[in-house]
């Protein structure tokens, strides 16, 4: 394994700031929850090559990375639940036109 | 000898020893074997698809009292090479408004997605792809390949109907795919490993078919949705939605479609002989005495495995050919109400039972494990009974409420 | 650049391409689709990274039920002119000066640390990653209670999703 492990930190920190320029800069909401996908699956690249390079006998990192595989999914289903919900309501899924509670 | 114990070996080690002597670098004659190994194997998989479009037409044919292809060639063996003519030449339309690059990559998808099963498979103790260790979980993940493929398939076809049968297809696969992952859980525990080799070389013993009948049950149904065949084929219901999603594929890419799911079919029969019918061990027991020790060589066991597939594959065939069409909210319905909590419940039975009667003569562990899916069952069809005698009092006798809604 | 970096570098070729797709893309179907492929490019990192029982569950759960999730949510929220027109907001820069403040600060930071420059030691023998996994996650002076909660937690997203899908029967 001749790749450093910065490589790794590198790409997974690549990874997080497109990740966050999509959820910054997008109109769709459900585009803004693909941008959340991208930087989840950033933290599980830290995550699993921290555990790789530093102490591979010590399971922390990938039962970590299960957990966060666990926690994205169950985002991901409430979140696009919430989006299907509103879009019956107000017919629409652009993140700023829904901007009013309930009256 | 040593070709016939150890083929793959021994086939790669003259080769390396020949491009060595060539003067290639060593990690280019690693890539370059690997290349000719996948080559191969991936070629036999698809020579393997042509004869088995031979025998689906034969066998539908006899269990529809007919004779089936018999003109071209002896048996009609070469008929599946007139269909591939057929459908290559055939002319190849993309419908306006169509997605191109999607509707290209449908079929290709949904061909790979089952050429990377073959990966895995063990043909002999000694031939196969790579052994992984979590050669289980990667055939839950191969579904998952497919089902992406029948999403890309029916919306690049620009056709509502062809949406709806995706949707339907779809709704269906990811939902059998949680009693299969359960069920699958059954093998891993009996044999203490994901490997294949390892649940292979586990059911030496005894084969997990009559260690667990009811796990063998429930991941037959399972497959059987996963492969989208009858009685669960919603998206080729051709009464109902036309073709399904691959309405508006024609030829070769049809053809792959084709061709892919049949040699699906086959792979699946070849992993319920694996998991649960002892895969490539067991010539009737023979290799076991001192003279039938030479059956214990790779080809001998590559038939075996073969012949077992074949025979799975043959039980898919006969219950899509026998049995009508299931609606689709039946379908669903039968999958989370009866499907998932019976192989949970057959899970825990399993893995409780297996630790418990651990310390018992093998007879013994054998006998204990066969009743106790015996009961599960048993008390199955007693609930099921009940069930249905409560449904048909309230449709023969509707309170007035009922009649007034 | 020996064969470990090349291989190291076409998934994360893979990776990062896909990425940038994702959220460039004006068709919101690509955009998923795209996501697909940037997940599978993780997969592959995983593999090689080895850790195999994370590569697997990484295309089961993500690729198999996310991404179809995500696909099924782009086909159920479809109006004719929604993909028309930009897709980023008008002032879009904002957002990419902030990605590339962020990444060259993680960059200096990853860089000032000379113990991140080594490569990766051999696996311990006798590890069997697999195994270690299942004993850390179900062992009471490992993981369980993590392992638990996250299970009450996707009982929870799965009530919840449902009752929110369904709606009030009005």
């Amino acid at each position: 394994m001749n790749v450093p492990l910065s490589w790794y930190l590198i790409l997974a920190a690549a990874l997080f700031s497109i990740g966050l320029f999509g959820v910054l800069s997008r109109k769709n909401a459900i585009a803004i929850l693909l941008g959340v996908e991208l930087m989840l699956n950033a933290v599980n690249i830290n995550l699993v090559a921290f555990w790789r390079y530093l102490d591979p006998a010590n399971m922390a990192g990938q039962v970590f990375a299960v957990i966060v595989f666990a926690v994205a999914a169950a985002e991901v289903a409430v979140g696009l639940a919430l989006i299907i919900s509103v879009y019956r309501r107000r017919k629409t899924v652009i993140a700023d036109e829904i901007d009013l509670m309930k009256w | 000898m040593p070709f016939l114990n150890d083929p793959v070996n021994f086939i790669s080690g003259w080769m390396r020893s020949l491009l060595f002597g060539w003067g290639l670098p060593s990690g280019l004659v690693t890539v370059i074997i690997y290349f000719i190994g996948i080559t191969v194997l991936v070629m036999f998989a698809m020579v393997l698809d042509i004869f088995l479009v031979w025998v689906e037409r034969k066998v539908v044919a006899r269990f529809q009292d007919r004779l089936g292809p018999n003109r071209i060639g002896p048996f009609g063996l070469i008929q599946p090479f007139a269909d591939i003519i057929k459908l290559v030449i055939k002319e190849d339309i993309t419908p306006t408004g169509a997605d191109k690059l999607l509707f290209n990559l449908g079929p290709v998808l949904a061909i790979a997605s089952v050429i990377i099963l073959w990966a895995i498979l063990p043909i002999s103790s000694k031939i196969f792809g790579v052994d992984l260790n979590v050669a289980v979980l990667y055939l839950v993940a191969a579904g998952a390949l497919g089902t992406l493929s029948i999403i890309v398939g029916g919306w690049a076809s620009n056709n509502k109907y062809a949406l709806l049968g995706a949707f339907r297809m779809v709704a269906n696969m990811v939902s059998y795919e949680i009693p299969m992952v359960v069920v699958l859980l059954i093998p891993t525990i009996l044999a203490n490993s994901m490997s294949v080799q390892d649940i292979t070389q586990a059911q030496s013993g005894m084969w997990f078919a009559v260690l667990s009948p009811l796990a063998l049950l429930i991941f037959l149904i399972s497959a059987i949705a996963e492969l989208g065949r009858s009685p669960f084929d919603l998206n080729e219901a051709e009464s109902e939605i036309v073709a399904g999603f691959h309405i508006e594929y024609t030829g070769m890419k049809f053809g792959l479609f084709y061709a892919g799911e049949l040699l699906h079919a086959f792979t699946f029969g070849g992993f319920i002989a694996v998991l649960f019918f002892g895969g490539y061990g067991g010539f009737f027991g023979l290799e076991k005495l001192g003279i039938f020790s030479w059956l214990n060589n790779s080809f001998v066991q590559a038939v075996v495995f073969l012949a077992k597939a074949m025979f799975g594959y043959w039980v898919i065939m006969w219950i899509k050919y026998s049995m009508p069409r299931i609606r689709i909210d039946h379908m669903l319905t039968f999958n989370w109400k009866f499907l998932t909590p019976l192989s949970l419940v057959v899970l825990v039975n399993t893995a409780v039972l297996s630790k418990v009667l651990s310390g018992l003569p093998g007879w013994g562990y054998v006998l204990g494990m066969f009743l106790s899916n015996l009961i599960i069952g048993y008390i199955t069809v007693e609930i099921l009974r009940a069930y249905g005698r409560k449904q048909r009092k309230t449709e023969a006798n509707p309170s007035p409420q009922r009649l007034q809604n | 650049m020996t064969v470990d970096r090349i291989i190291f570098l076409v998934p994360a070729a893979l990776i990062l391409g896909s990425a940038v797709m994702v959220v460039i893309t004006r068709k919101l179907i690509h955009a998923a689709l795209w996501l697909v492929a940037a997940l599978f490019g993780v997969a592959i990192l995983y593999a090689i990274l080895q850790a195999s029982f994370l590569a697997v569950v990484q295309v089961v759960v993500y690729i198999g039920a996310i991404a179809i999730l995500f696909i099924f949510a782009v086909m159920l929220t479809r109006r004719e002119m929604l993909d028309k027109g930009a897709q980023t907001r008008s002032n879009w820069w904002l957002p990419a000066l902030l990605g590339l403040l962020i990444l060259v600060g993680l960059v200096f930071l990853i860089i000032g640390q000379p113990a991140f420059g080594q490569p990766a030691a051999a696996l311990p023998a006798g590890l069997d990653a697999l195994r270690s996994l299942g004993t850390a996650l179900v062992s009471p002076d490992a993981f369980v209670l993590p392992f638990e909660v996250a299970s009450v937690l996707l009982l929870a997203a799965l009530v919840g999703a449902v009752y929110i899908a369904t709606g009030n029967k009005e």
